[in-house]
C-alpha cells in the first residue's frame, strides 16, 4: 500500500516536473522580446538593458531554468509584466469566485447526471429513457460557450425586459450571490450533466445485469432496494472516479464561462492577460492547474485503490 | 475531460468490421452499408452535413450574389443611424454585424474554417493516436511504459490553458500560421485519448490465435502490426474518428471565440460569436446564425458517429448497450 503511494507521489512530480520544464522551454522559443511588452514601444535601448537584467535574462539559459525550478519550489510564480504584481496574489484574489463556480456546477452535474442516469437506466427503452437519450446528446453537441451565451440572452436580456432580474453582473462573493450564479452554474453544467448521464446509465446498465443482482431479487428483496443498495452503490463507484478528476480540471475550463457572465475568476484572469501579452500569468495559472489535476488524479488513485485492492497491484 | 470519456465510452468490438460473410456473400464492409442506410437519424445527419459543406464549399459564390467580401464593411447599408447592426432583410439576408458586414458570407467562411480544422485535426490526431497506440500495445515494455506515461501526462494536461499559452507566447499574426497551429494543438490534446483505447484493444488483439498463427508463419513485428493488427482496428478508428470530428470543431470554436484560435479577418463560427457577443440584445442574429450553425454542425457528426458505430457493431443495441 505504501509502495503504492510513493511511486504514485514520484509519479505526480515528474509530470509536474516535465510540465514546467516544458513551459519554460515555450518561454524561450517564444519570437516576442519580453523586455518589449514591459517597456512598451518607446522604451530606449538602455531602459530595455536594464529590464533584460532585472528579470535575470542577460544570464545563461541553464541558470535561469535552475533560477525558474527554485522560484517554483518556493510557489512563486513570478510577477506580472504588466503592473508587477506576483502571479501568487492575483491568482489568490480571483480564486474564491472560480472555486464557487466549479463546486455548484459540480454538484449540479453530479446529482442532476446521476439522478437522470439512474432513472434511465431502470426504465431502459422507455419513452422517458428515450427522451433523455436525446437531452444527452443536444448536450453533449452544445459547446459551453454558446449554452452559456444563450442563458445570458434568454434570462438576462429577455427577462430583465419584461420587469424579472434573473442574473446581475458584478463581483458575486459580496452580493446577490444565488442571482450572480445561478446562470454561470447551469451553463457550466449543462455538458457535463449529458455526461454523467451517460456515464451513470451505463455503469447502472453494467451492474444490473451481474449475477449478484439477480440473485438479491431471487433471495425476495424489492427491486427497488436491490436497485438502489446493490446496484447503485457499485455503479458510482467509476462516476466519483470521474468526478474527481472533471473537478480538477474544469478549473481550467472556466474561462469562457467567466467571460460571458463577467465573473471575476481565474479564468476571466486569464483571458484579459492574453489581450495584454502577460505571460507570466497565463504560465502560473496553468502551472497551478495542472498542479490541481495531479492532486485530483492522485488523490482519486489512492482513494481508488483503498476500494479496489486489484488497482495497487497493476 | 468528459470529451475523452466520451471517446473512452465508444468501445466497439475490434472484430466486428471482420464479420464472416453470410448467404449473399456480401462483404463487412456492404453489411454495415446496409445497417447504415436503415438508421433514418444517421442518415438524416449526413444530409445537413453535406448541405452544410455545399454552403461551405459556396462561399465565394453568396460573396459575389450579395456583392459584400467577407471582410468588407458596410456602414450605409449594414448599419441604422445609431450605428447598431441591421437585421435580416434582402440585401444581407442573415443581417450584418456589429461592423457592417455580411452575417451569410461570413458565416459561409466560417463554415470552411470549422471543416477544415475538425476533420483535419481529428484525422491527425486519429493517425498518430493509431501509431502511438499500436507501437506501446504491440511493442510492449520500456516503450509501452514511455508512450502510456506520455498519454498520461498528456490527458492531464489543462488543454485549454496550454493552447493560449502556445497562441500567447508565440503571438502568432498571420491566418495561415493560426490556422496550422490551432490544428495541431487540437491534434496533440487529442491523440492521446484515441492511443489510450488502441492499445488497450491492441493488448487484446495480441493475444489472438491469428496473431500466433502469423508468427508462426515467420512474420516479422512490422507484417503483424501492419497486416495482422491494424485491419482489425479499422471499425474502431472509424468511429473514435468520426466522434472526435465534433468536439475538435467545438475546441477550435472555443479557442477563437476566445481570439487564440485562427485570426482575424478570417470569420470563424466561435470568432463571430465572440465579437457579436456585446450586442446581442438588439442583435439577435449574431448569436443565432453562427449558434445554430455551430450545434447543428457537432450534433449530425455526433449522431452519424454514433450510427457508424451501430453499423459497425452488429450485437451493440442503441437502447441499452453502447453508450
Amino acid at each position: 500500500m505504501i509502495r503504492f503511494v510513493i511511486r504514485r507521489l514520484l509519479y505526480a512530480i515528474v509530470v509536474l516536473w516535465l510540465v514546467s520544464t516544458l513551459v519554460f522551454v515555450f518561454l524561450h522559443v517564444s519570437p516576442v522580446p519580453v523586455e518589449r511588452v514591459i517597456g512598451g514601444p518607446r522604451a530606449t535601448t538602455d531602459t530595455l538593458n536594464q529590464i533584460r537584467r532585472n528579470l535575470g535574462l542577460d544570464q545563461p539559459v541553464i541558470v535561469q531554468y535552475g533560477q525558474f525550478l527554485g522560484r517554483l519550489l518556493h510557489a512563486n510564480l513570478g510577477d506580472s509584466y504588466i503592473n508587477g504584481e506576483p502571479v501568487t496574489t492575483l491568482i489568490g484574489d480571483r480564486l474564491p469566485t472560480t472555486l464557487w463556480l466549479v463546486f455548484g456546477a459540480g454538484i449540479i452535474w453530479f446529482v442532476g447526471g446521476v439522478v437522470t442516469g439512474v432513472l434511465s437506466a431502470t426504465r431502459a427503452r422507455s419513452l422517458s429513457d428515450r427522451f433523455v437519450t436525446v437531452f444527452v446528446l443536444i448536450g453533449l453537441s452544445t459547446p459551453p460557450f454558446v449554452m452559456a451565451l444563450v442563458l445570458l440572452y434568454l434570462f438576462s436580456t429577455k427577462l430583465s425586459e419584461a420587469g424579472i432580474y434573473f442574473f446581475e453582473a458584478g463581483p458575486p462573493l459580496q452580493m446577490h450571490f444565488w442571482r450572480r450564479m445561478i446562470l454561470p452554474w447551469i451553463a457550466l453544467a449543462f455538458l457535463m450533466v449529458a455526461a454523467y448521464t451517460r456515464l451513470t446509465r451505463g455503469a447502472m446498465l453494467d451492474v444490473l445485469g451481474e449475477d449478484y443482482v439477480r440473485t438479491a431479487r431471487a433471495k425476495g428483496l424489492s427491486r427497488r432496494r436491490v436497485v438502489y443498495r446493490h446496484g447503485l452503490r457499485a455503479a458510482l463507484t467509476p462516476v466519483v472516479t470521474q468526478f474527481g478528476i472533471d473537478l480538477g480540471a474544469l478549473i481550467g475550463s472556466t474561462i469562457v464561462t467567466e467571460k460571458v457572465f463577467g465573473l471575476q475568476g481565474v479564468g476571466q484572469l486569464v483571458y484579459q492577460s492574453i489581450a495584454l501579452g502577460d505571460t507570466p500569468v497565463i504560465i502560473g495559472v496553468t502551472l497551478m492547474v495542472t498542479f490541481f489535476v495531479i492532486v485530483a488524479n492522485l488523490l482519486v488513485d489512492i482513494g481508488y485503490s483503498f476500494l479496489d485492492p486489484r488497482v495497487r497491484l497493476s | 475531460m468528459s470529451s475523452y470519456t466520451d471517446l473512452e465510452a465508444q468501445e466497439v468490438d475490434p472484430t466486428a468490421g471482420t464479420a464472416p460473410a453470410r448467404v449473399q456473400g456480401r462483404t463487412p464492409f456492404q453489411l454495415a452499408w446496409a445497417r447504415f442506410r436503415r438508421d433514418r437519424l444517421a442518415v438524416a445527419s449526413i444530409v445537413v452535413l453535406v448541405l452544410i459543406a455545399i454552403y461551405a464549399i459556396l462561399a465565394p459564390v453568396w460573396a459575389h450574389l450579395t456583392g459584400h467580401p467577407y471582410d468588407a464593411t458596410f456602414p450605409k447599408t449594414g448599419l441604422d443611424v445609431n450605428g447598431q447592426p441591421r437585421g435580416p432583410s434582402g440585401t444581407f439576408w442573415l443581417g450584418a454585424d456589429q461592423l457592417g458586414r455580411d452575417v451569410l458570407v461570413r458565416a459561409a467562411y466560417g463554415a470552411r474554417i470549422s471543416l477544415l480544422v475538425g476533420i483535419l485535426s481529428a484525422v491527425l490526431a486519429s493517425i498518430v493516436g493509431t501509431l502511438v497506440g499500436v507501437l506501446a500495445g504491440f511493442v510492449g515494455g520500456a516503450m509501452d511504459t514511455l508512450l502510456a506515461r506520455l498519454m498520461d501526462m498528456t490527458l492531464a494536461l489543462p488543454y485549454l490553458l496550454v493552447a493560449i499559452m502556445l497562441a500567447t507566447t508565440f503571438q502568432i499574426s498571420s491566418v495561415g500560421a493560426s490556422l496550422t497551429l490551432t490544428i495541431l494543438v487540437i491534434a496533440f490534446f487529442s491523440f492521446a485519448a484515441f492511443g489510450r483505447i488502441i492499445r488497450g484493444q491492441v493488448l487484446s488483439l495480441k493475444q489472438k490465435e491469428f496473431v500466433e498463427a502469423a508468427r508462426s508463419l515467420g512474420s516479422s513485428n512490422a507484417r503483424i502490426m501492419f497486416v495482422d493488427i491494424l485491419p482489425n482496428l479499422v471499425a474502431q478508428v472509424t468511429v473514435l474518428t468520426s466522434l472526435l470530428i465534433p468536439t475538435s470543431i467545438v475546441f477550435e470554436a472555443t479557442l477563437s471565440f476566445l481570439g487564440v484560435g485562427v485570426r482575424l479577418p478570417m470569420p470563424s463560427w466561435g470568432s463571430m460569436l465572440g465579437e457579436g457577443s456585446d450586442v446581442f440584445q438588439t442583435a439577435w442574429w449574431l448569436l443565432a446564425v453562427p449558434g445554430v450553425l455551430l450545434l447543428l454542425t457537432t450534433l449530425s457528426f455526433n449522431l452519424l458517429g454514433d450510427g457508424i458505430r451501430d453499423a459497425l457493431d452488429p450485437r451493440g443495441d442503441r437502447a441499452t448497450g453502447g453508450k
